[in-house]
């Protein structure tokens, strides 16, 4: 290819990127420091901003587990055993990447609401699932239910299952194949869904947003406080939030990139 | 090991089910409101610009970061998965200070439809890029060669080996970015204003129905996005099994 | 058309791909460029092709210099190992693509595409998508791509390399035909001697980035330029500072002046021929053929104490 032509086209993917992604990125840490170190570890030690934050800590805490070993036992079962209906779970287990979150804060809060299918029962047992913790939860369950999933099935399938049968025929059984045969080929697959389960818990605002009542210092994680501060002109606040996250995601990108399972560059 | 997936599918489905039966009288009136009319206008109309803009930009950087070779450009490529790192509402933040009433640029499209276009151009940015790369990283060089001393011209290489190449990839990328826009809310709540009938999305609608009550009015709406992200996921299905039945023997 | 090669050299960072390499191709000739992997064969077919550039020396095509044209304005049809094929595209539109190019009228792209799918043997198979072609069909539509814009020359690196015995077999004597019916200049790389040997007229045997000869098939056998060629091309047996061909030691069952002791190793019968692989008395391993008669004669058996003695030897200053 041409020189002018290569040249050209690198400067239209920059500036594309430079425009969109990285220009927005930079102003946050410049506004959020534009007041002063002192001001931002303020706004960053107030009460509320510190429960936000637990929060969130707490929804991804239950939620990637929990979504680590439904991912990985799931992709056996589509990968390894054949069974009818392995299409359709398949495609279930993508829906969430599809749909957007209001539509699953809607759904969720109709089910459990007081006129909800299940509202009905909690209510009879005094357990609050909506403007409350459990929602949440679910929630968070639910929108971060693909990623581990999806990177496991692929490197199933690429591995193949030869090394399980050698196993098999060396006298292993179901449990310790699986343990030390098929989980240390996953790992890095597992890891890296792990990675970005955890990115999208820390990340998720919709779904949250409307099954939560956004109550301050009870049901609100740092994502909702970043929206309720910039409302509420307290813009410091909302800056001091988003330095967290970002700095968060930052991190959770280099992760990323250090585990990511192919090269994606020449 | 079924009954895991079970637990967690069983609710989908009824959440699926619970948000359909609770809009089904007036479903359609609601549904037809001028403003949710306008609203679902707004972002179909805004996710097909911007797939558009993917489909190009992101087929470029892609191509970029296989076949070019500059310094950096393992961080360049590491940054296109920022938006799936970043939260949402920072992302809506983030541009809002360069875009919005502070701008040091001088350009400020707050609360605009720009603003949205913009917001949803950050959030779907990675998957087009991400979709093709690893197509272009696959395809065999020789047959460009082959085209080139064949007496094919470099543009004439491109769309006569490359790009039916790189298609099925373009096309599900864009498939998910389109998915993506339609259903986005985290990006667009700070940056749109949410004025009806000029800056107020799908998204965005639902939501605020939902904290006015008005629970049909929302439903009917996020039912409509259902079935948008339903026909996207059977899109993207079905063009990957047309694009490569030339390699099935 | 001729093609003149004169003092080309390529570097790939650290390695020296062709080190001033200067050949010369006659119009209408079939020259197979030989030699074992890293030989800068198809480094050197490549700059021919324009697939590749030069860091020094020229191209000349035809008495004109072609160094600096791009490989869509040098006329020569290419082949690849691995076929390059158009996975998209029937092999019917494969093989019109050249055609397309040049925006020839319809009916006579169909015409010649029909001819040409004729002559490669693939009638029948237009329609069909090269993934469900065999490795052998893949080649020969490949072949059939490359001729459909004619060519001044043809190309092929390494083009049977990628198929099974049997198939090779049957290409080299085909594309031998073919070149006698089309008389198209044609350069083909391979580091299979035999293969050289069988098909081209002109053989150019390379090694390490430069020329080590070029000749005949018959003269490269009979008299090689250095070691290297002799070792390469054919068997050849080293005896302190001589080279003997397998065919030009004599065996006999008792000593006679000049002969050297020899233990029998192993007698391996392929058909005509029998190869005796024997170990001198310093040890030193070394390798007869002898016809199935003269071995019947002889009686060889594996442990046996022999006299050889060579006929014919050759020294290199």
């Amino acid at each position: 290819m041409s020189v002018p032509r290569r040249i050209g086209l690198r400067a239209v993917a920059l500036f594309y990127l430079a425009a969109v992604l990285v220009g927005p990125l930079a102003m946050v840490f410049y506004r959020a420091f534009d007041r002063g170190a002192g001001h931002l570890w303020d706004s960053l030690s107030d009460p509320n901003a510190i429960h936000a934050f637990k929060i969130t800590l707490i929804l991804a805490a239950i939620a990637v587990p929990l979504n680590t070993v439904f991912g990985v036992v799931c992709a056996l079962a589509i990968v390894r055993r054949r069974f009818p209906g392995a299409g359709i779970v398949n495609a279930i287990v993508d829906l969430p990447m599809a749909l957007s979150p209001v539509v699953v804060g809607l759904s969720l809060f109709l089910l459990y609401g007081r006129t909800g299918w299940f509202g009905h029962w909690f209510q009879a047992h005094g357990v609050q699932i909506l403007f409350a913790l459990p929602s949440m939860v679910i929630a968070t369950v639910f929108v971060s239910l693909p990623f581990v999933a999806r990177e496991v099935v692929p490197t199933l399938r690429e591995i193949g299952d030869e090394q399980e049968q050698a196993a098999h025929t060396l006298g292993a059984g179901g449990w310790t194949t699986f343990w030390r045969i098929t989980l240390p080929a996953i790992r890095w697959a597992v890891i890296y869904g792990v990675v970005l389960t955890t990115a999208r818990c820390l990340g998720e605002y919709g779904a949250v947003a409307v099954v939560s009542g956004h109550i301050e210092g009870q049901t609100e994680t740092a994502t909702l406080r970043v929206q309720d501060a910039y409302e509420n002109f307290d813009l410091a606040g909302a800056y001091g939030i988003s330095i967290v996250l970002a700095v968060m995601s930052v991190i959770v990108l280099v992760a990323m990139t250090f585990l990511k399972p192919k090269e994606a560059t020449s | 090991m079924m009954y895991l997936s079970i637990v967690v599918v069983l609710p989908i489905a009824a959440l699926v089910w619970a948000s359909r039966k609770d809009g089904v009288h007036a479903f359609w009136t609601v549904a037809t409101q001028p403003e949710a009319v306008a609203a679902l206008k707004l972002s179909l109309g805004a996710a097909f610009l911007v797939s558009l803009v993917n489909a190009v930009l992101g087929t470029i950087t892609a191509w970029v970061l296989v076949r070019d070779e500059f310094r950096g450009k393992n961080v360049v490529n590491a940054i296109i998965d920022l938006p799936f790192a970043l939260p949402t509402i920072v992302a809506g933040l983030t541009l809002l200070a360069l875009y919005g009433p502070q701008t040091p640029i001088g350009i400020d499209v707050a609360y605009t439809r720009t603003a949205i276009v913009l917001a949803l151009l950050f959030v779907t940015l990675p998957f087009v890029v991400r979709t093709v790369q690893p197509v272009l990283l696959e395809l065999d060089r020789e047959s460009e060669e082959a085209a080139r001393s064949l007496g094919a011209s470099e543009l004439r290489v491109f769309r006569s080996v490359i790009l039916p190449n790189i298609l099925p990839g373009i096309l599900s990328g864009v498939a998910l970015a389109f998915a993506r826009a339609v259903g986005e809310i985290g990006a667009l709540v700070l940056i749109s204003g949410n004025l009806p009938y000029k800056t107020e999305a799908a998204s965005v609608f639902v939501f605020n129905r939902i904290q006015s009550g008005d629970q049909s009015g929302a439903a009917a709406v996020a039912v409509v996005m259902l079935a948008i992200s339903f026909a996207v996921l059977l899109a993207i299905g079905g063009l990957r099994w047309v694009a490569t039945r030339h390699e099935r023997a | 058309m001729s093609i003149e090669i004169s003092n080309v050299s390529k570097r790939f960072g650290d390695f020296q791909a062709l080190d001033d390499v200067t050949v010369d191709v006659g119009t209408g000739s079939l020259t197979a460029l030989l030699g074992p992997s890293g030989s800068g064969k198809s480094t050197l077919l490549r700059i021919v092709a324009g697939l590749e550039w030069p860091d020094s020396g020229e191209i000349r095509l035809a008495g004109e210099d072609a160094t600096a044209l791009t490989p869509q304005k040098r006329g020569v049809g290419f082949v690849f190992q691995h076929y390059a094929a158009f996975k998209h595209m029937t092999v019917r539109e494969n093989v019109a693509f050249g055609l397309k190019i040049r925006k020839r009228p319809k009916d006579e792209v169909t015409r010649k595409v029909k001819e040409l799918l004729d002559l490669v043997q693939l009638q029948g198979f237009g329609d069909r998508y090269p993934a469900q072609l065999s490795g052998g069909q893949r080649q020969r539509m490949a072949l059939a791509r490359a001729l459909a814009p004619e060519p001044n020359v043809l190309l092929l690196d390494e083009p049977f390399g990628a198929l099974d015995a049997r198939v090779r077999a049957e290409l080299r004597v085909w594309l031998r035909r073919l070149h006698e019916e089309t008389h198209t200049t044609t350069v083909f790389v391979t580091h299979d001697q035999e293969e050289a040997m069988e098909v081209a007229d002109s053989v150019v045997v390379m090694n390490r980035g430069r020329v080590e000869q070029i000749a005949g098939p018959r003269e490269l056998y009979d008299a090689p330029a250095n070691e290297f060629v002799m070792s390469f091309v054919g068997q050849a047996n080293r005896f302190g500072d001589s080279w003997v061909r397998p065919h030009d030691l004599e065996v006999a069952l008792s000593p006679n002046g000049t002969t050297r002791e020899a233990m029998v190793e192993r007698v391996t019968h392929l058909g005509f021929e029998v190869r005796v692989e024997l170990a001198r008395d310093d040890g030193e391993p070394f390798a007869v053929q002898l016809t199935r008669d003269e071995a019947e004669r002889l009686e060889l058996e594996r442990g046996q104490i022999v006299y050889v003695r060579p006929i014919r030897e050759t020294t290199f200053a």
